[in-house]
């Protein structure tokens, strides 16, 4: 089920809800926008509807589909308010969407330079550095590497930040995240190729950006999990995503998945370059600062109801969420309905993987009065997803990226969910 | 004659050991050879020590000029910030409530910022101005963050040797931080 925002120019929406109340088996998660349409029953039982008395769009109408246009709201949350689009990103709509996948069109975007045009033909990665043979890979020969693909999330650092306006939506808050079914060859497969001198101990990968964007990796993720990725959900990289080639780093920073991938210089040292100083280092209110701080521990959110929802009734209402970690499987996700007093366990799906978004799902009973609702995630490494509170004790308001607090929210006696910190 | 025969297998064994040996090094051939000139036109990584760092040089007042026609519209005549990040200033802030972070402030290593400059700015033209004017910019910034003095010519060697005021500032990852 989706939930917009604006109904007054999609009338059948209203239809839609109007059945989801009056049916009365679905006592779900509405848009409380209080514009009453003019009732539309003639689509509504005993009445034939419309789309029967009449055959639908040919084949051969969408070559590459699109979803319902009844589904038009659901986009990328982009703000309209950016100082600038060049560099900038773009969230998914989290509270959108069901399962733990990502459409390949709503993938969060973080972009320095704006997203490039890339001829595959005319892309070449190039190895070099502390290595036996330096190469030159075209995209059919890195297709022509054994294959491989694996379920992993990307989240960017900086989700949410420490410091208020905090954001009305769960896709406001934590929308910096998308999962997918990576395709590609294994960056170990590569190095090997090359052959890895004994000093090798980090790897600079740059983008073909006009950012040029360069991160440092060390060699113990690269001979780990790290991959060349070319395909994202079935078919070839999104060029947001960096077609023809990113590097996937499953469960380290986003910045740190080189997208538009075309050149891996292995070294010994870092580079140090601007992206992993003045940026993506945390400040801690002592006045040093924490670098090269890679993995995003384990975090959960729950998406229904969440801010800018409503309940449109008491009764039942399935609580779900997503929770996942950058150090592996998530173990558990525990949910309370009570404000933080009491916690119960959530139901997995299975299968859980590591380093992946994992769907949780609460059955709850609302007895109409205001509450508060949360999750927190537990790890396979047994660490704990903490409070803002704590995460503030620690590190200050200043320290801006890794932010993976418990974020509760508020359920009027209207059925309106709020962000309860905000 | 039974010798003969042990002493073939085991060449035969010692042979296609070798062989696969020698396939494990170059397991698919897949790729080609990257040229040392085709390296030097790609990396453009300068290391924090200043290594990699071309030959030219740049004076603080050709980097006024040239940072007024390439970077002021974005950063602000005198690198206050604007669209683009704040350069100048908040030296002193770091430790307080209200950091300011800026190349002055903040960055640790100045050969990074004759890195970052030449394979991003400006953001409209990135990789376009010269090695000459990119030292040039590099020095007006220090020079407006009282790094380097108004008549100082910066090239590989005198933009390795400034120790920026917070180097010594970072530290490594000490999460997890909350513990239960």
């Amino acid at each position: 089920m989706s939930n917009k925002i604006d109904t007054s120019d999609k009338p059948n929406r209203t239809t839609r809800r109007r059945f989801l109340q009056s049916s009365g088996v679905v006592a779900g998660v509405v848009l409380g926008t209080g514009a009453s349409a003019a009732a539309e029953t003639e689509n509504l039982p005993p009445n034939v509807p419309d789309w029967m008395k009449a055959p639908g769009d040919p084949m051969g109408s969408q070559p590459y589909g699109a979803p319902s246009p009844f589904e038009k709201g659901v986009v990328k949350n982009i703000s309209k308010n950016l100082k600038q689009y060049i560099s900038a990103s773009g969230r998914t709509p989290l509270q959108e969407l069901d399962g733990t996948i990502t459409p390949n069109g709503l993938f969060y975007e973080r972009h320095h330079g704006g997203v490039p045009t890339i001829d595959p033909a005319q892309h070449r990665l190039m190895l070099h550095g502390l290595v036996e043979r330096p190469l030159i890979f075209t995209m059919d020969d890195l297709r022509r590497f054994p294959s491989e693909s694996r379920i992993h999330f990307l989240e960017c650092s900086g989700n949410p930040g420490y410091t208020k306006p905090y954001g009305k939506t769960a896709s406001d808050l934590v929308g910096l995240l998308s999962c997918g079914e990576w395709t590609g060859v294994s960056l170990k497969l590569v190095l090997q190729e090359a052959g890895l001198k004994p000093e090798a101990k980090w790897i600079i990968a740059e983008g073909a950006d006009a950012a040029a964007l360069t991160r440092s990796i060390p060699i113990e993720k690269c001979l780990e999990d790290a991959m060349l990725a070319y395909s994202q959900n079935g078919e070839r990289l999104r060029p947001q995503q960096g077609y023809p080639l990113r590097l996937l780093l499953p469960g380290f920073e986003g910045n740190m998945n080189v997208k538009w991938l075309r050149r891996l210089h292995v070294t010994a040292e870092p580079a140090y370059s601007r992206e992993e100083t003045s940026k993506y280092t945390d400040l801690l209110p002592d006045g040093t600062a924490r670098e090269f701080s890679f993995y995003m521990e384990a975090k959960s959110t729950i998406t229904r109801p969440s801010g800018g929802q409503r309940l449109n009734a008491p009764g039942f209402h399935e609580i779900t969420g997503i929770a996942w970690s950058g150090h592996g499987k998530i173990k558990r996700v525990e949910v309370s309905v009570d404000d933080g007093k009491s916690w119960q366990d959530a139901r997995l799906q299975k299968p859980v993987l590591t380093r992946a978004l994992t769907r949780f799902r609460l059955p709850w009973q609302w007895d109409g009065k205001p509450a508060v609702i949360q999750s927190r995630a537990i790890d396979e490494t047994g660490y704990v997803q903490p409070t803002l509170a704590e995460l503030l004790a620690v590190r200050g308001e200043n320290y801006f990226y890794h932010n993976n607090a418990i974020w509760p929210w508020r359920i009027g006696a209207d059925g309106e969910v709020t962000n309860a910190l905000a | 004659m039974r010798w003969r025969e042990i002493c073939g297998v085991a060449l035969a064994i010692f042979f296609c050991a070798s062989a696969s040996t020698a396939r494990a090094q170059t397991l698919y051939g897949i790729g080609r050879p990257a040229t040392a000139a085709e390296i030097a036109g790609w990396n453009i990584d300068v290391g924090p020590d200043g290594s990699n760092l071309p030959a030219g040089s740049g004076s603080v007042s050709h980097g006024r000029e040239v940072f007024v026609q390439q970077c002021a519209s974005c950063h602000g005549e005198k690198g206050e910030g604007g669209v683009g990040d704040r350069l100048v200033g908040g030296q002193g802030t770091i430790g307080t409530p209200k950091p300011i972070r800026t190349v002055g402030s903040y960055w640790p290593y100045a050969p990074t910022l004759f890195d970052y400059i030449r394979r991003a700015m400006p953001q409209n033209a990135p990789q376009s101005l010269s090695n000459e004017d990119v030292y040039a910019v590099s020095a007006y910034i220090l020079n407006l963050n009282g790094l380097v003095r108004d008549d100082a010519t910066l090239d590989a060697k005198s933009l390795a040797a400034i120790k920026m005021p917070n180097r010594d500032k970072f530290v490594g990852d000490a999460r997890p931080d909350v513990k239960r």
